[in-house]
C-alpha cells in the first residue's frame, strides 16, 4: 500500500505492478422550467465528482486488486452529495477459472434503452435517472470457462439500498423517499445472503445468457406512509426469484436484441420483455461517419401498475459517430409510452479535447400529463447538462 | 478465363509430364497468388505474439494526438487469428478492450468491453473501411493477412528498400472493403512488405503505407518497428510505432474469451 504514496502513476516493484488512473468531472445543469415540488427552488445546479482507480497486480498477473472510490459533491441535494466504493476487489485467475471477491460491478444484458435483466448491482439513482450508474456490490464470484460457455456462480452477502434524490433535488418523485426507514421482507434484512447463477455463451452469430437470481429484489416497492404527519414514500425490499434471459444476434449490420424476465415474489409473479434492433449505416455518403438506428419495445405484464417506466413503451434512437480524432458522437433517443401517452427525449453530444479532456452536452425533455405515469414527476424537470471530464 | 488457363495447363502437363512445373507458363494472377502464399507460409508458426503499439495521428496542420494500445494475438490453425487489444490512451478510453476472432472467409467475431459500464458488447464486424480510433488506418488495414481475402495479380519487379521487390496487386474479395485494390511491394529475399498503395472505391489513389525498421524474431519472423500511413486525399497521416515484440510467450485459447476481455488492462 506504500506504493500508492509514490508520485508515479505506474510503479513496478518486487513483482508488484501498480497503476493509478481515473477521472474528475464537473457538471452544470440548467432546468428550463420552474420546479414542480417544494424545496426544488433551483434553476441551475453545479456538481463535482471524482473517481480514481488504484490497481495492483502480482504473481505475474494471476492476482490483482482494484480499488475505485467515488465521491460526488452536489450544490443543492444533500442526498446527491454522496460517496461509494465502486470497486474494491481481488481477482485470482486460474487456467480455466477465476475467483473474484469484494465489492464489484457486473453488467448483464444487450439492450440500450432499458437494462431489464441487469440485476446484480443496485442503481445509484441520485447520479442520473437513466439507471446506468450502479453501487458496488459485495460478492464472491467463481467464473468457470468451459467449451460449452461461461458459468458464473455468485454469493452476494449484504444488500445495497437504492439511492434517491432528496427534498432539494430535482428529478425526483412528488413525495420524499425516506431511505432511512427502508423495510425488508426477509428477517435477515439487509444481511440476507443472495445467490445467483448465470450461464453465457457465444455460438456463431448468437450471444446468449440465462440466469437465476434468488434474494433481495433490487427494485424497492415504494409504500405510501404517514411519517410525522407527512405523507412519504418508504422503500420496501422483497425477496424474489428471478430468471433472466438475454440474446443478441449479430448479423451483418444488424444487432437483434432480446431480454426476457420472469419474477416471482410474495405478492405477484410477472414477466417483462425488452427487445429490438440496432442497424448501422457505415461510412454514410462517402464520409467516415457511421449512423446507427435503434428501435426497441419494452413491455411489463403489470402494465399501468408496474413501478417501472417501460411497461408498454416504444423507443427510437439514432447514434452518429464522426470517427474523427476527437471521437465526436451525437446520440438522440425518444421514448413513447403507449399506456400513458407520454414522451421523453434525450440528446447527448460529446467529444474529446486534447488527450485528457472530454466534454458532453446533454438535453433531456419530458412530456407527461397523466398523474398515474411515473414520468409525471419529471414533467417540469426538462434540463440541459454540460459535463466536463478530466482523465488522468 | 481461369478455367480455360487451367485446362490449357493440364493439357500441357499431360503432354510433357517430364517438364518441371515451374517452367510452365504462369499467368500474372497465378504468380501474384504464389508470391502472396509464399509470404504467408514464411510467416506461419509464430504461435502467439504480444506487442505494444503507439499511434501518432497528425492532421493537416501537423497537430498530433496519441493512442497507446497493447496487443496479444494467437495463431489459429486453419482459421484466422484471435486477438485481444487493450487501449491505454487516450485516457477517456483507457481500459476499453477489443476481442476478435478473425476468419479468412465470412464475418469476424468481435466483442468490445466498455469499462465504465463493465459491459461486454458484441459488435458488427461489417465495418471494414471505417477509421480505427480516428486514425488513417482502417480496421481492414489492421486485421491479419489471409490469402482468401484477396485475389491477386503480379505486376512487375522493381527496386525497393528491401532490394528487389515483387509488385503485386491485391483485390479485396469483401464487398464492404473501402478499396478497389492495393498495390504491394514485397521483397524477393525475405518476402517482407515495404510499401502498400491503397486505391479508394472510385479507384483514385487514397493512401500510402510504408514500413521501416524490420527486425527478425526467432530467426524467422520479420516485424517492422514503424508503419507510416499517409492519406493523399485529406493530408492527414498516422505513424504506427511498434515496440516490445514478444513471440511464443505461451498464450493459448484460454487467454482469448469474454472473461479475459473483461480483465484485460
Amino acid at each position: 500500500m506504500m506504493l500508492a504514496a509514490l508520485p508515479l502513476s505506474q510503479v513496478q516493484a518486487e513483482g508488484i505492478y501498480f497503476e493509478m488512473a481515473g477521472k474528475v468531472s464537473g457538471e452544470l445543469r440548467y432546468f428550463t422550467e420552474e420546479a414542480q415540488f417544494a424545496g426544488q427552488d433551483q434553476e441551475t445546479n453545479i456538481s463535482f465528482a471524482a473517481e480514481p482507480e488504484f490497481f495492483w497486480e502480482w504473481n505475474e498477473g494471476s492476482d490483482s486488486l482494484t480499488f475505485t472510490p467515488f465521491l460526488r459533491v452536489d450544490q443543492h441535494d444533500d442526498e446527491r452529495t454522496h460517496g461509494d466504493i465502486r470497486e474494491l476487489s481481488w481477482i485470482h485467475v486460474g487456467e480455466d477459472w477465476e475467483l473474484r471477491a469484494g465489492l464489484r460491478k457486473v453488467f448483464w444484458g444487450v439492450t440500450e434503452f432499458q437494462h431489464l435483466v441487469d440485476v446484480i448491482n443496485q442503481t445509484d439513482a441520485v447520479e442520473d435517472f437513466d439507471g446506468e450508474d450502479k453501487l458496488g456490490q459485495q460478492m464472491v464470484n467463481l467464473s468457470l470457462v468451459r467449451d460449452w460457455g461461461i458459468l458464473d456462480l455468485f454469493l452476494l452477502p449484504g444488500f445495497r439500498e437504492r439511492t434517491f434524490a432528496g427534498d432539494d433535488g430535482r428529478l425526483r418523485f412528488g413525495l420524499p423517499v425516506l431511505t432511512d426507514r427502508a423495510t425488508y421482507e426477509s428477517a435477515a434484512g439487509e444481511n440476507h445472503l443472495d445467490t445467483a447463477i448465470r450461464w453465457s455463451h457465444s455460438v456463431d452469430v448468437y450471444d446468449m445468457g440465462v440466469y437465476w437470481f434468488h434474494g433481495t429484489g433490487r427494485d424497492p416497492v415504494l409504500q405510501l406512509q404517514n411519517v410525522n404527519g407527512q405523507p412519504s414514500l418508504v422503500p420496501h425490499y422483497q425477496q424474489v426469484d428471478q430468471i433472466g434471459f438475454d440474446l443478441q444476434a449479430t448479423i451483418d449490420s444488424w444487432l437483434w436484441k432480446l431480454e426476457l424476465l420472469w419474477q416471482d415474489n410474495n405478492t405477484e409473479s410477472y414477466s417483462a420483455v425488452q427487445g429490438g434492433f440496432e442497424y448501422t449505416l457505415y461510412g454514410i455518403s462517402d464520409t467516415a461517419w457511421d449512423l446507427g438506428l435503434l428501435m426497441e419495445y419494452g413491455w411489463d405484464e403489470r402494465r399501468e401498475d408496474a413501478p417501472v417506466s417501460a411497461q408498454n413503451d416504444l423507443f427510437f434512437g439514432a447514434r452518429l459517430a464522426l470517427n474523427d480524432a476527437e471521437s465526436t458522437e451525437v446520440l438522440a433517443g425518444i421514448s413513447h409510452d403507449l399506456d400513458f401517452d407520454s414522451q421523453g427525449l434525450i440528446v447527448e453530444a460529446s467529444r474529446r479535447y486534447g488527450d485528457n479532456w472530454k466534454a458532453s452536452i446533454d438535453g433531456r425533455f419530458f412530456y407527461a400529463d397523466d398523474p398515474a405515469d411515473p414520468a409525471y414527476s419529471f414533467r417540469k424537470d426538462d434540463h440541459l447538462q454540460l459535463t466536463v471530464e478530466r482523465f488522468f | 478465363m481461369k478455367s480455360l488457363t487451367k485446362s490449357f495447363n493440364s493439357l500441357l502437363l499431360a503432354a510433357t509430364v517430364v517438364m518441371p512445373v515451374m517452367a510452365l507458363a504462369e499467368t500474372a494472377e497465378e504468380k501474384g497468388l504464389a508470391i502472396s502464399k509464399e509470404a504467408k507460409v514464411r510467416d506461419l508458426g509464430w504461435a502467439d505474439m504480444q506487442a505494444d503499439m503507439r499511434m501518432v495521428l497528425r492532421n493537416k496542420q501537423g497537430q498530433e494526438s496519441l493512442r497507446e494500445i497493447r496487443m496479444k494475438s494467437l495463431e489459429v490453425a486453419d482459421d484466422g487469428d484471435k486477438s485481444l487489444t487493450v487501449f491505454d490512451k487516450p485516457r477517456d478510453v483507457k481500459g476499453t478492450a477489443f476481442l476478435s476472432f478473425s476468419h479468412p472467409v465470412g464475418a469476424d467475431d468481435q466483442w468490445l468491453y466498455l469499462p465504465a459500464l463493465k459491459r461486454v458488447k458484441r459488435i458488427a464486424s461489417r465495418n471494414k473501411s471505417g477509421p480505427f480510433m480516428g486514425s488513417e488506418f482502417a480496421y481492414e488495414d489492421l486485421t491479419s493477412f489471409e490469402i482468401e481475402k484477396y485475389s491477386y495479380k503480379y505486376l512487375r519487379d522493381e527496386a525497393c528498400e528491401g532490394g528487389t521487390c515483387f509488385v503485386v496487386e491485391q483485390y479485396p474479395v469483401d464487398k464492404h472493403s473501402g478499396y478497389t485494390r492495393r498495390v504491394v511491394w514485397i521483397d524477393q529475399n525475405e518476402y517482407r512488405i515495404w510499401k502498400v498503395d491503397f486505391f479508394d472505391r472510385k479507384n483514385s489513389p487514397l493512401k500510402t503505407l510504408t514500413f521501416e525498421g524490420y527486425n527478425q524474431y526467432l530467426s524467422k519472423y520479420w516485424r517492422a518497428d514503424l508503419q507510416k500511413m499517409v492519406n493523399h486525399q485529406n493530408g492527414k497521416s498516422t505513424d504506427l510505432v511498434w515496440s516490445d515484440y514478444r513471440f511464443q510467450t505461451g498464450l493459448s485459447d484460454s487467454d482469448f474469451n469474454k472473461n479475459t476481455l473483461k480483465r484485460a488492462r
